[in-house]
């Protein structure tokens, strides 16, 4: 019905002017509807109100905006010609996801690379002189040591613990129930596990009770109370006790992957290990780990590429103290708190250069896939 | 059932148990440390909460009424004998310790024997603090009046759902948008823009946040929700673009052509049939996202660190383990006040959430 009222509107002039109209209206429209959302945030941060009256407002007019956005342009559109429907309509429903993306993340990446070249305050150009001094001074070489026992030591134990677990509660009566246990610590946030791990390596002075789990067990068994991720006269070591924490909640990440991927392995091909009397030892190393080794892959990289960006716990246990600062609190610290963007910048670079192997990867598997 | 199959059953299920019960101490020890009085998490250790054995005293004998006590030598008392340096220490012989209490001069000597015992002394009290902010007060032995303030976090409790809500709600619009897009309708640069996609799924976030935080604060959009949510929009949205093209791709193609053929339109397909279709998606998408946005901090640090008024939970709590990180009574209960919702989430829509994780594991 739409469609026959546009097309039954008069001819000549009339259509040039009602072409017009449209096109001014779908530059206008969103620029109205962007404004007023902004004015309503201005206005809403400014505001007396009660702070779930904001909230709630905030909410409904976020949501509702972008909808009504995307609502009010597809009716313009439509009620275009037919043609100029199916040639600007995808452009309505792909738009937005791609302004967004080039605004929020390729943009700034280019961006991010020149401001890397700039001095301090991004106003006089310097070169490649940021990396030089990031990597001929001691500030990012400790970063990086620690980064590599955040990625070797995280990674390794959460996917070996992560595959224990599968393999024990694929045998077991208790599989869901014990599942769920390791799994739960996923929905913790860091800053809430480095609450809870801050917990159990609390110290005390030797005289009083210790309250942490880990120097109550130290001191009955006869030692001293240790001041664990402080304890410097270990350093690099004492990260371990960071890292321990990721490993927590990482493992049932790697355990519920790797747990779907052995449920795929065929009955009868273990079946056929067993008859041919393969131990149990066996058939792991020889059958299993050879047949999820794609999952194994999946789960390690991903694995890696977020100890890589590790931030919160490392920040809120530390600060970065005791030498355990790594790339991306280095990256916080130059970029926000020393307000050096040239440096902060080229931290970023370094980050994202360290991913691009993946970046690469999932490109050419997306080109062998024939599906797009 | 074999003796060799019992044996080895008990051994899966045991080792299973002791991981089991690894994973789950850490967590514990915070959850029954929140119910603890401020005092007693100070005193003693969370674990007291369960049956152990505690030297209590049976009797004190006074060493002032005993003539001719050689303190600098051997001394005896109900039958125990030592010196003051191992009966400081304590001296134990049967089922009986004696020690010695306070200095050589002054103290006493107690006569302790073992027995069982919990600490059950439960309080909600930690919650009231960080919930309702309330002060304490507390009155030492010297009569001085000692004010606890407390911690509010239900500010900061609203302000992550007023964040995390619309979070979570418009890349999911967005994207499922853009997917269907990409999945039903051709145009020019469709493959290069899904190869964007798929590039852009594992950059890391560091790489915008300086030029951003730039540009915000021209607009002086910082610390305002809008500047927050249209971040993780933009952050989460290669994801979920990509995890809803792979469910939106593989709906059946009959379907979708026979409600073209009937004259509906794109928008119509996509709002009536596409989307209540992929429900499964979706859902998994925004616990994923959901989650995500709720226990981050970078973000929020970033982005609405300049406002305090509108902190999120994580920032609330990273702040207080900063400045009060031995109030463990706030620490405990604020944690748990952070965990809440995720953990609702996570019991609830377990079976959503694994779906999600496993797909959504690549997020930069």
């Amino acid at each position: 019905m739409e469609y026959e009222e546009t097309t039954q509107e008069a001819s000549g002039v009339g259509r040039i002017l009602a072409w017009l109209g449209r096109f001014v209206l779908a530059i206008l429209i969103p620029l109205i509807a962007f404004a007023v959302l902004y004015a309503g945030f201005i206005f809403l941060r400014d505001s007396n109100a009660p702070k779930w009256l904001i909230a709630l407002i905030a909410i409904i007019w976020g949501v509702g905006g972008v909808a009504l956005l995307y609502w009010v342009f597809n009716g313009l559109v439509e009620r275009l010609p037919d043609q100029w429907t199916s040639r600007l309509q995808p452009f309505v429903f792909v738009g937005p996801a791609v302004a967004i993306l080039f605004a929020y993340l390729l943009l700034p990446s280019v961006r991010t690379l020149w401001l890397s070249l700039l001095d301090r305050d991004g106003t006089e150009f310097v070169g490649f002189q940021n990396y030089v001094d990031l990597f001929s001074e001691r500030l990012l070489q400790e970063a990086i040591r620690n980064n590599i026992l955040w990625i070797v030591f995280g990674s390794t134990f959460s996917v070996v613990s992560g595959l224990l677990i599968a393999v024990l509660a694929d045998r077991s009566r208790f599989e869901r129930v014990s599942k769920s246990f390791i799994f739960l610590p996923m929905a913790i946030s860091f800053v809430g596990a480095s609450v809870i791990w801050n917990f159990i390596y609390e110290v005390r002075p030797v005289e009083l009770p210790q309250i942490g789990l880990l120097n109550a067990i130290l001191v009955g068994l006869g030692g001293d109370p240790k001041s664990w991720y402080a304890w410097v006269d270990i350093a690099p070591w004492n990260n371990l006790f960071l890292i321990v924490i990721v490993i927590w909640l990482q493992t049932g990440f790697a355990m519920v992957l790797f747990s779907a991927a052995l449920k795929g392995i065929p009955e009868e091909l273990l079946e056929a290990g067993r008859v041919d009397g393969a131990t149990e030892v066996q058939i792991f190393f020889r059958i299993m780990i050879p047949y999820i080794r794609g999952t194994i892959i999946t789960v390690w990289t991903t694995i890696v590429i977020f100890t890589l960006k590790i931030f919160d716990v490392v920040w809120v246990m530390t600060g970065g103290q005791f030498g355990t600062h790594v790339i991306a609190t280095q990256f916080y610290r130059q970029a926000f708190t020393a307000r050096n963007s040239g440096i902060g910048s080229a931290i970023a670079i370094i980050l994202l250069v360290a991913v691009i192997p993946v970046l690469i990867y999932n490109l050419r598997q997306f080109r062998e896939q024939e599906a797009f | 059932m074999t003796r060799q199959r019992w044996t080895g059953a008990l051994l899966v299920n045991g080792a299973l148990f002791l991981l089991v019960l690894l994973w789950t101490i850490p967590t514990l020890g915070i959850f029954i440390s929140s119910f603890r009085d401020r005092f007693d998490i100070q005193t003693s250790g969370w674990w007291t909460v369960f049956p152990h054995r505690e030297w209590e005293t049976v009797a004190v004998v006074d060493p002032n009424e005993i003539p001719d006590l050689d303190r600098q030598g051997v001394m005896e008392f109900e039958g125990v004998t030592g010196t003051f340096e191992e009966l400081r220490a304590g001296i134990e012989s049967g089922d009986v310790r004696v020690q010695w209490v306070g200095n050589r001069r002054l103290g006493r000597v107690e006569v302790q024997k073992q027995v069982w015992t919990v600490n059950l002394d439960f309080t909600l009290d930690n919650y009231q603090q960080v919930i309702g902010g309330k002060d304490f007060e507390i009155v030492d032995e010297e009569g001085n009046v000692e004010v606890i303030p407390g911690d509010d976090m239900s500010n900061a409790f609203l302000n992550s759902l007023a964040v995390a809500v619309p979070s979570t709600i418009i890349p999911i619009l967005i994207a499922a948008f853009a997917a269907y897009a990409f999945a039903w309708m051709n145009f020019p640069g469709r493959r290069i823009l899904f190869i964007i996609v798929v590039g852009l799924l594992v950059v890391p976030l560091q790489i915008a946040l300086v030029p951003v935080l730039d540009v915000y604060g021209d607009l002086e959009l910082n610390g305002t929700f809008l500047a927050i949510w249209l971040a993780h929009t933009g952050f989460g949205l290669a994801l979920a673009t990509y995890l809803l093209f792979n469910y939106i791709a593989t709906l059946p193609r009959e379907t979708l052509e026979s409600a073209f053929i009937d004259g509906a339109s794109h928008f119509t397909v996509f709002t009536r049939l596409v989307l209540p279709l992929s429900v499964p998606a979706l859902a998994s998408f925004a616990i994923f996202q959901f989650l995500w946005v709720w226990n981050d901090y970078l973000v929020a640090l970033v982005f609405l660190g300049s406002n305090p008024e509108f902190e999120v939970v994580t920032q609330r709590l990273a702040d207080i383990t900063g400045s009060r990180g031995n109030d463990w009574h706030l620490l405990t209960a604020g944690a748990f006040v952070s965990m809440i919702l995720p953990l609702i989430v996570f019991i609830s829509l377990q079976r959503y959430f694994v779906r999600g994780l496993m797909a959504g594991s690549v997020k930069g």
